[in-house]
């Protein structure tokens, strides 16, 4: 249990009629935090921040904030501030009223309301805009504002979903840092919900990976992107070859995987898998497209991989070399580009080599859809 | 020529920008304008009999509207004061129908407005239906309602609940139910325009933020219905003032509505001069006291239109 502007999930069960929306989901986030919930469309994570914020009663199991179990209580009496996809900012108020919304309720008075929203535009640098109407405003001044009004409320946690979607690329990457650099000046939770791993990475301290409806892995980012728990997580958070087979033989923390197309490979077992894994079992390895070199022609062994290369292309930073892969999908090779010179494979066959504690192998399972 | 007027013939061509517009002009001139302009123009001349229309005594005045005020000449008192009581008393029972009905409507097109699902659509067809009925036949049926035997003094005096029945007719209970029910869809159907197109995230963010529900309805709904609100109390405003039948036929006998008056005095009397004033005067303070009220809720005469 956290104390402060923790909360916890615990075995939360979200039903709409046959279909579960959310299974037994069990989440510690320490008050402070930056957490996010990482999925795809429809994978529930959604369904979980309106039980948080009390839109939803859960089907079975509890939401808990600071401690406090939330059932029966209503969104507007629990301590926690949401922040809409579309931020619904009132239309019809000037962004002064909006941010200072939740004071009028409590009944303070315009001179209180008007000084707090100076702060609070001063903070989101906006300063002097506090007349005009949402709509005479920018998308990523608006954005600022919807935070202004969720933080006015003083929340111990602050909800967010997915409210960078609608900004544009260099926006989106601005908002980014700023939002992060808001919740560590105000020191509250916030739960940030996104189908964006980029954002996920870039921002929290913890990441809960979801898929429909389960949660999948739980972690910092770091360790969700180098050492996946799932075939799903891996696939989904970055770009991943995948290499499927079965398990020749353990070797402590690592494996020797058969695979169907690339001979034998060795890789390290994922943390969480880790004594899981026996001989004869079905497996992937995951290999990141920034992990292979290009090994001298003629070498074998078992962290080479030989295959033709069907395309290349030049993307700027690095280039990136397509070939044949396993099961019809095809293996991506991310060179960074440092000034060599590329020579052009299209055609030929390599040989791509790795370090074993860059591939990591997972039991097989469903794999994030392209 | 002005610019919208070129991009109208641009847009539909010469000969069909001209028939277009040329039914809208007949449309609005002839037949909205000229005969009010005739109205107003009968309003200022004394009843003559047919031939001395044209001559001498066919002059203007202002006998007709003095009428109004102080009544006939002669009459042994002051003011018109029977005419002039059913005229502010039609006005404010004008202004308390449209009160109730949007004290009434308000919760149906919120309802109907912001809940998804196929019973809506059974409901505004519920709502709609009863209006295949004519005016008349509805005014009667509630009649049978109302009435001293009707249906529910019968119920009441039956189940021991009053002595004696109740007069709704004379109280003119009977009155303003019919006239409100015959106005409610002019009334919701604004608002829920208006309201069905409110994000709902709007009402869930200050839910959110700690409002109690009327906060939100008073800070976030309602001033995204203004226009709706506006538009249908304008209609059942002036149509509750310039009601005919159900005054007719639900009013009680002591209570004539301003529209009697006027009926009485183009129909019984045969006096159109002194008709059509009282119907100008009718049309031009319901139109002040309209523009008057939206000034002062600061509702823009596009808002209206919405």
């Amino acid at each position: 249990m956290s104390a402060g502007g923790g909360v916890d999930l615990e075995n939360l069960w979200i039903r709409f009629g046959d279909f579960v929306a959310v299974r037994d989901a069990n989440v510690n986030i320490n008050g402070g935090d930056f957490f996010s919930f990482l999925g795809p469309s429809g994978c529930g994570k959604t369904t979980i921040l309106r039980a948080v914020s009390g839109f939803l009663e859960p089907s079975e199991g509890n939401v808990l904030i600071g401690g406090n179990n939330m059932r029966g209580i209503g969104p507007n009496k629990r301590p926690t501030a949401l922040i809409f996809q579309n931020l619904a900012l009132f239309p019809l108020m000037k962004v002064w009223e909006n941010i200072t919304f939740s004071m009028e309720i409590k009944g303070a008075s315009a001179a209180e309301r008007r000084k707090r929203a100076d702060e609070l535009l001063d903070m989101i640098a906006l300063p002097g805009q506090g007349d005009k109407l949402p709509s005479e405003l920018s998308g990523g001044q608006r954005q600022r504002v919807a935070i202004a009004r969720a933080l006015c409320a003083e929340p111990d946690v602050l909800l967010l979903d997915e409210p960078l979607s609608a900004l544009d690329l260099k926006l989106r990457q601005h908002m980014r840092t700023e939002l992060r650099e808001i919740q560590q000046r105000v020191g509250i939770t916030f739960i940030y919900i996104t189908h964006d791993q980029g954002e996920a990475l870039t921002m929290s301290d913890n990441i809960a990976v979801m898929k429909a409806g389960v949660i999948d892995q739980i972690a910092d980012g770091k360790t969700i992107y180098n050492d996946p728990t799932t075939a799903f997580a891996a696939s989904f958070v970055g770009e991943n070859n995948v290499f499927r087979g079965k398990v020749k033989q353990v070797m402590g923390n690592e494996a020797l995987i058969s695979t169907n197309r690339s001979g034998d490979l060795v890789a390290r077992i994922s943390t969480a898998n880790q004594g899981k894994m026996r001989e004869g079992d079905d497996a992937m390895m995951f290999i990141r497209p920034e992990a292979f070199a290009i090994a001298p022609d003629g070498a074998t062994g078992d962290h080479f991989v030989s295959a033709r290369v069907t395309h290349e292309e030049f993307e700027g930073n690095v280039f990136n070399i397509f070939t044949e892969g396993d099961g019809g999908k095809e293996i991506k090779v991310s060179l960074p580009n440092l000034g060599q010179s590329f020579e052009d494979h299209t055609g030929q066959t390599i040989t791509l080599e790795y370090e074993t504690r860059n591939a990591v192998v997972v039991p097989a399972g469903e794999l994030a859809a392209e | 020529m002005p610019q919208f007027l070129r991009d109208f013939f641009t847009r539909n061509g010469t000969g069909m920008g001209l028939a277009i517009l040329g039914l809208v002009l007949f449309w609005t001139i002839g037949l909205i304008i000229l005969p009010q302009l005739s109205m107003l123009d009968f309003s200022f001349r004394p009843n003559l009999p047919p031939p001395e229309i044209g001559g001498p005594k066919d002059v203007y005045t202002l006998e007709n509207y003095k009428y109004l005020i102080y009544g006939p000449e002669g009459g042994g008192q002051d003011y018109n004061v029977v005419d002039l009581k059913v005229f502010f008393r039609t006005l404010l029972a004008a202004v308390c129908v449209t009160i109730f009905n949007l004290i009434l409507c308000y919760p149906i097109a919120y309802y109907l407005g912001q809940t998804k699902g196929n019973h809506i659509r059974i409901f505004a067809i519920m709502l709609i239906i009863p209006y295949w009925i004519n005016e008349i036949l509805r005014a009667f049926a509630l009649r049978i309602i109302f009435g001293e035997t009707g249906v529910l003094n019968t119920l009441f005096v039956g189940m021991g609940i009053w002595d004696t029945p109740f007069d709704f007719i004379r109280n003119d209970i009977a009155l303003y139910a019919g006239l409100g029910y015959a106005y409610i869809l002019l009334m919701i159907f604004p608002m829920y325009n208006v309201i069905e197109s409110l994000d709902k995230n709007q009402i869930e963010a200050a839910r959110d933020l700690g409002a109690p529900w009327w906060r939100i309805h008073w800070r976030v709904v309602i001033p995204y219905a203004k226009p709706g609100i506006s538009s249908g109390c304008t209609m059942v405003f002036m149509l509750s003032a310039g009601a005919l039948a159900a005054p007719q036929i639900l009013g009680g006998p002591s209570s004539l509505w301003f529209t009697q008056l006027i009926y009485q005095q183009f129909n019984d009397n045969n006096d159109w001069p002194q008709g059509a004033a009282y119907a100008i005067v009718l049309l031009v303070t319901c139109i002040l006291f309209v523009l008057a009220v939206m000034r002062l809720f600061k509702v823009n005469m596009g808002d209206i239109g919405k």
